[in-house]
């Protein structure tokens, strides 16, 4: 719950920050810092996890391993639907800089798509290792995998939320200091997640699978 | 539909959790009544509850903190008495299924709802005065912070009375914390209380790193920052950096309990000693986190009645981020005798010793900030003093333990638990004590009582060394820590005098209580009218005290690093502007309220497995959040007329005093607002 | 630096003189570990009571000497540097910490709790299992098993082989000196020797639950005709330690008495801990050497080996690793 309400938590760096000075009228760098700062915490969870994983990945108890379940060109699938992802919401911030919000909700609702794909796939590959007799409480490998896994999918679920909460404001509000400000933050996280399923895609399928 | 809770999960068969709880609702009768009669639900509600003032929050951390402190503090009176009682193998009075939850349930509380919020507290409402900021980053995520704080202790307190609470020692090590071995709902109280209260620290990190990085006063360089701003700076970097290892390893735990997983069972593949490692990763700098912002306090106070700037600034702020550094290079040293093998115990043990240097610096310095000197023994003082030599004792006994060969026949021991109390009370309690003294009237406008301080402060002082001697003495005889009853009846006369000793701490307590009382009862007379009670040095004792919501009228301008101090120096400390600006501030808000509500909601239902109720909580926590999103109507701007009122009734008391000169600034010289 | 560290071996005599009148277990050793954790105590203490007592002795001095009152004091209210002072704030206690360190770094090695000790006598093995809340000895040189005691000679090594079939548990001899962790699924080592003849009280120093308390055992040191004696007595005990009877002994039960077994099932130890290992057992790897040393597990073999592989440094993550 933790990580979920962390990443839940996300905007609340930016709806206040103009509450500050006069003065320092909220360029975003404020909100851009904290989310920065927050982004880094996340990550050491990720290291965490990723830590933790490395440490079970031999204690398959006579079960699975990674060799044996995992079907790379299926992750390749995931890696490009969640890439492409990210190279769209890119389009969103090019559109946003040039003040089109319509491009601009548009391209989110693309990035929503792939990212939903995403999730999708990632809930049929574990349907299929449960399925399979390979649930997380197989083995301690097998529940450092799906914990490392499924909380990198519960980020980009919240990013998916994000998403609707994000493209609605920009129905309603337009293209504002604040949803702009947002938008960053979203980006960013997005951006930060793709790096580590980079890294998921590395030391959990590539290695486990060579 | 409800879960694992039936009606048999209150333990009516227990005499003494029936009569606490028979108190408390009583208790919490009685408040509603009077609180409802006296017509404060409104004021408490919109001034307190939904504030985002980082002052106001800063109060309420503290309160709950004290309140807390007195619920830690009975399960250390029941601890003291049932081991002075159970000699040779006699029962005493509290089973060893109860007594397992109690020294639980007191480090839990004592670290996470005593110590951090006390910390936290002082944090919110020293650090943006002393930066010279009108509040922190982001004031709605410090209300948010508070309220996921509240929502942990709500869950530690109930579990005393709805089920029971963990039975596995403050850390809850597995297999012992695992399903197999801790079935009852117990420990996972204990994950939920973590996760939620850990959560809001995590953010009120962030919160304060970018404020103390982002809004310090036009000319605050970062080695102009006062040391407890620097201190604060420092702990909130090791709470961004320690929490999410805390948050994640407790979610393993949760995986093994919820989703028979096998992370740290003995099945399976799980490896235990993993979270032994994981847990000190976190708990390490945990200690420091606490004590840092303390060490920043006692550089205040001592420079302060001392009448002289801190001696050695630039090695106090290395000594400090050194410290930071280091903490996360040790935490093996709380595990030698696991069998890692000599170079690994000692790599740890020396750089834990090495800690030692940057922490005897500081030492040093305050002893030269003493130095020739003009020191005042008021109550700020007298704590600092009791700290400084209790806490080279304990930084001893540490060392001592550091070295993996005594560490062997140390690990465990109550001499263990000597020493951490010796560093925690002497450094983190001493050190909020001091601070609460010091800064309280900033926070109310009036002093406190000196005399009834002073009295807590021997008793606390006293009283620490009376109870916590015999257990370094225990320690050597080989008594090793929790135990419920022992066979050995030489044990038993040193036990006593460690009762003795907690019962003098409980009148120290009782002190502080009776001196907030006396205290409220003579604030006329205690006043401080000038805002700057004890010759202070930093930018919070040049505003008025309570400090106003807007905290600066004016933002000041820094070239030293005692601005204020100079600024007396030169008679231009309190000025007199040609104009005043309207000032921008964030509007109340009760979201943090709602979600601290569900999140109470989400973990309570998640202890008893009700999913549908954790839903609701979950839904509701996400459902307020998005809201808030969409409030457009989050800040006002103060006219400058009412800044202006505000300012000017205040400069007008302060000529009154003849203490002090107001000058007046021209509007070209006028500090840049 | 030896003369130095035998001086302050006397300037702690004062406190080991004060301490001694309370009888500590910890500081009246009966071993030669426990003889050395006592004189590190001392050593360490004595060193590190070079700046600790100054520095209490100045903080009460300048408190008094510097009282607001005392107007008669130097009062220098902006002095707030000194390049000298800081030097030497610095200094004096870097150079007590090296000090310490290279101690540390010596007694660490000589100190290893999995470091057979030195003697011309052969060693006496004893396996130890932690259990829901009672010790269950193995003598497997012998064929007996006891629950809640052990004995052995004076003047002979005794080798522990420790686990546990339940939770963490910490083995601890007080007056022998080093303690070490129980866990399941994994042994850890200790080896002790006892110079007197006489009945130590043994314990769980690590809390596990709510039996803990009593989970205490009785360690005797003997001569060697005390000992051959024990044995016999154990060995005439007509009870059977066997799988079924281990199962039942398994259970949780609190305020165990002390109990004999005349024979045992031969690799119960090797059983128990296999037990838990075999889910560290890496898919497709063979299994080889006897149970405990059959872990494929790179982390794992790592501490079972760490002192074959020499001094080599450990980096702190594969300590995380290497205690399992």
């Amino acid at each position: 719950m933790g990580s979920t309400a962390l990443s839940a938590t996300h905007g609340a760096f930016e709806d206040v920050s103009h509450g500050g000075h006069v003065h320092h009228h909220d360029d975003g760098s404020k909100t851009l810092l904290g989310f920065w700062i927050y982004l880094m915490s996340d990550c050491l969870i990720f290291s965490a996890l990723f830590a933790t994983f490395i440490v079970l990945a031999h204690a398959t108890a006579g079960g699975p391993s990674g060799k044996e379940l995992f079907e790379l060109p299926y992750v390749l699938g995931e890696t490009m639907l969640l890439l492409i992802s990210s190279v769209t919401f890119g389009m969103a911030m090019l559109n946003m800089h040039a003040g089109r919000r319509n491009q601009v909700i548009a391209w989110l609702a693309v990035t929503f798509l792939f990212g939903a794909g995403f999730i999708a796939m990632e809930v049929y590959e574990f349907a299929h290792l449960i399925h399979e007799g390979a649930g997380p409480s197989r083995s301690a490998f097998l529940s450092s995998y799906f914990t490392l896994v499924g909380t990198h999918g519960l980020h980009v679920t919240c990013g998916l939320i994000w998403l609707v909460v994000m493209m609605d404001q920009m129905r309603r509000f337009g293209l504002t200091d604040a949803t702009r400000r947002r938008l960053s933050c979203l980006s960013l996280f997005w951006h930060f997640l793709d790096i580590v399923w980079i890294c998921v895609f590395t030391f959990v399928y590539l290695r486990g699978a060579i | 539909m409800f879960g694992k809770l039936t009606l048999e999960a209150i333990p009516f068969q227990e005499p003494i959790i029936m009569g606490t709880l028979a108190a408390v609702l009583l208790g919490g009768l009685g408040l509603l009544v009077l609180l409802t009669r006296m017509r404060m639900w409104g004021y408490l509600w919109s001034e307190w509850f939904t504030t985002v003032d980082h002052k106001k929050i800063g109060v309420m951390y503290v309160i709950v903190a004290l309140v807390m402190l007195l619920r830690g503090f009975a399960d250390a009176i029941m601890m003291r008495a049932q081991q002075a009682m159970a000699s040779a193998d006699a029962a005493g009075y509290l089973p060893p299924h109860h007594y397992d939850q109690i020294f639980t349930a007191h480090g839990v509380i004592m670290i996470f709802f005593v110590a951090m919020p006390l910390i936290t507290g002082l944090m919110n409402l020293v650090v943006p005065l002393q930066i010279g900021a009108r509040d922190v980053a982001y004031p709605f995520l410090n209300s948010l912070s508070f309220w996921l704080f509240v929502s942990g202790m709500v869950l530690v307190m109930m579990s005393m009375f709805v089920g029971d609470f963990a039975a596995t020692g403050w850390l809850a090590y597995p297999p012992l914390s695992g399903l197999e071995y801790s079935p009852t709902v117990g420990v996972d109280y204990y994950i939920w209380a973590l996760q939620l209260s850990g959560l809001g620290t995590t953010l009120s990190g962030i919160n304060f790193i970018v404020t103390i990085m982002k809004m310090r006063a036009p000319g605050m360089s970062m080695m102009k920052m006062p040391v407890f701003t620097w201190t604060a700076l420092i702990t909130n970097i090791l709470i961004v950096a320690a929490f999410p290892i805390l948050t994640v390893t407790l979610v393993l735990l949760t995986a093994d309990r919820y989703l028979d997983m096998h992370f740290f069972t003995n099945t399976l593949g799980g490896n235990a000693m993993m979270y032994v490692n994981l847990i000190w990763i976190w708990g390490h700098p945990e200690v420091y986190i606490l004590v840092l912002p303390c060490f920043g306090a006692y550089s205040e106070i001592v420079a302060t009645f001392s009448k002289k700037p801190l001696f050695g600034y630039t090695s106090m702020v290395y000594a400090t981020a050194a410290i930071g550094v280091l903490s996360f290079l040790v935490w093996l040293h709380h595990f030698f005798t696991m069998g890692s093998g000599a170079n690994v115990n000692a790599f740890f043990g020396i750089m834990t010793m090495i800690i030692s240097v940057p922490t005897g610096v500081k030492l040093f310095n305050w002893l030269f900030t003493m130095y020739r000197g003009r020191v005042e023994m008021s109550v700020p003082m007298l704590w600092t003093i009791g700290f400084m030599i209790t806490f080279v004792v304990g930084g001893v006994t540490g060392v001592l333990m550091a070295v993996p060969g005594a560490d062997f026949v140390l690990h465990n021991s109550v001499f263990l638990i000597a020493h951490f109390h010796n560093v925690i009370i002497g450094g983190v309690v001493f050190g909020c004590m001091a601070a609460i003294n010091f800064w309280f009237p900033k926070a109310f406008g009036f002093r406190l009582n000196e005399r009834w301080g002073k009295a807590s402060f021997w008793c606390w002082l006293v009283g620490f060394y009376v109870a916590f001697v015999p257990l370094y003495i225990l320690g050597l005889k080989g008594m090793t820590r929790r135990m419920n009853h022992y066979a050995n009846p030489e044990w038993r006369p040193y036990l006593v005098v460690a009762l003795v000793g907690a019962v003098i701490i409980a009148m120290g307590i009782f002190f502080t209580v009776l001196q907030l009382y006396v205290s409220v009862r003579d604030r006329k007379k205690l006043t401080d009218p000038s805002g700057d009670p004890w010759g202070g040095r930093t930018l919070e004792w040049s505003i008025s005290s309570p400090a106003p919501f807007y905290n600066f009228a004016l933002v000041p301008r820094i070239a030293e690093l005692d601005q204020f101090w100079e600024d007396k120096q030169n008679g231009v400390a309190y000025v007199q502007p040609a104009k005043y600006e309207d000032i921008h501030m964030p509007r109340n808000t009760g979201v943090g309220v709602y979600m601290g509500a569900f999140g109470t909601v989400l973990g309570f239902a998640l202890v008893w497995h009700i999913w549908w109720l954790a839903a609701i909580g979950l839904l509701g926590m996400i459902g307020s959040f998005i809201a808030r999103a969409y409030d457009q109507d989050v800040d006002y701007w103060v006219p400058a007329a009412e800044v202006e009122k505000l300012e000017r009734s205040r400069l007008a008391k302060l000529q009154q005093l003849h203490t002090t000169q107001v000058v007046p600034v021209a509007p070209s010289r006028q500090k840049v607002a | 630096m030896h003369a130095l560290l035998s001086r302050l071996r006397y300037a702690s005599v004062g406190a080991a003189v004060f301490l001694s009148g309370c009888n500590m277990e910890v500081l009246n050793p009966k071993g030669d570990i426990g003889a050395d954790e006592k004189s590190l105590i001392l050593i360490a203490l004595g060193l590190m009571a070079i700046v600790a007592i100054p520095v209490i002795v100045m903080v009460l001095a300048f408190a008094w000497r510097y009282r607001a009152s005392n107007k008669n004091a130097t009062y220098a209210p902006t002095w707030a540097h000194s390049t000298r002072i800081e030097v030497v704030v610095w200094t004096i206690p870097a150079i007590i910490i090296a000090i310490l360190a290279v101690i540390t770094w010596r007694s660490s090695h000589t100190l290893d709790p999995y470091k057979p000790l030195e003697s011309n006598a052969k060693p006496v093995t004893i396996q130890v299992v932690a259990l829901d809340w009672k010790w269950l000895f193995v003598y497997p040189d012998y064929g007996v098993a006891t629950v809640n005691e052990i004995a052995f000679p004076t003047d002979v090594p005794v080798n522990f082989q420790i686990t546990s079939d339940s939770v963490m548990n910490a083995f601890f001899i007080p007056q022998l000196g080093s303690q070490i962790y129980a866990m399941a699924g994994m042994e850890t080592k200790l080896h002790l020797i006892a110079r007197e003849p006489g009945s130590y009280a043994g314990l769980s120093s690590n809390y596990s639950g709510e039996g803990f308390s009593d989970m205490h055992f009785q360690a005797i040191a003997t001569s060697q005709d005390g000992f051959k004696d024990w044995i016999a007595k154990a060995k005439a005990t007509p009870v059977v330690l066997n799988d079924e009877t281990y199962q039942a002994l398994a259970q949780k039960s609190m305020k165990v008495p002390v109990a004999y077994y005349g024979s045992v099932a031969p690799g119960l130890f090797g059983k128990v801990l296999n037990k838990y290992m075999d889910g560290m057992q890496h898919e497709g790897l063979p299994h080889e050497g006897p149970p405990h040393e059959g872990m494929s597990h790179e982390a794992m073999s790592m501490d079972m080996h760490h002192h074959a592989d020499g001094d080599a440094m450990s980096s702190p993550i594969t300590a995380a690793k290497a205690e399992k």
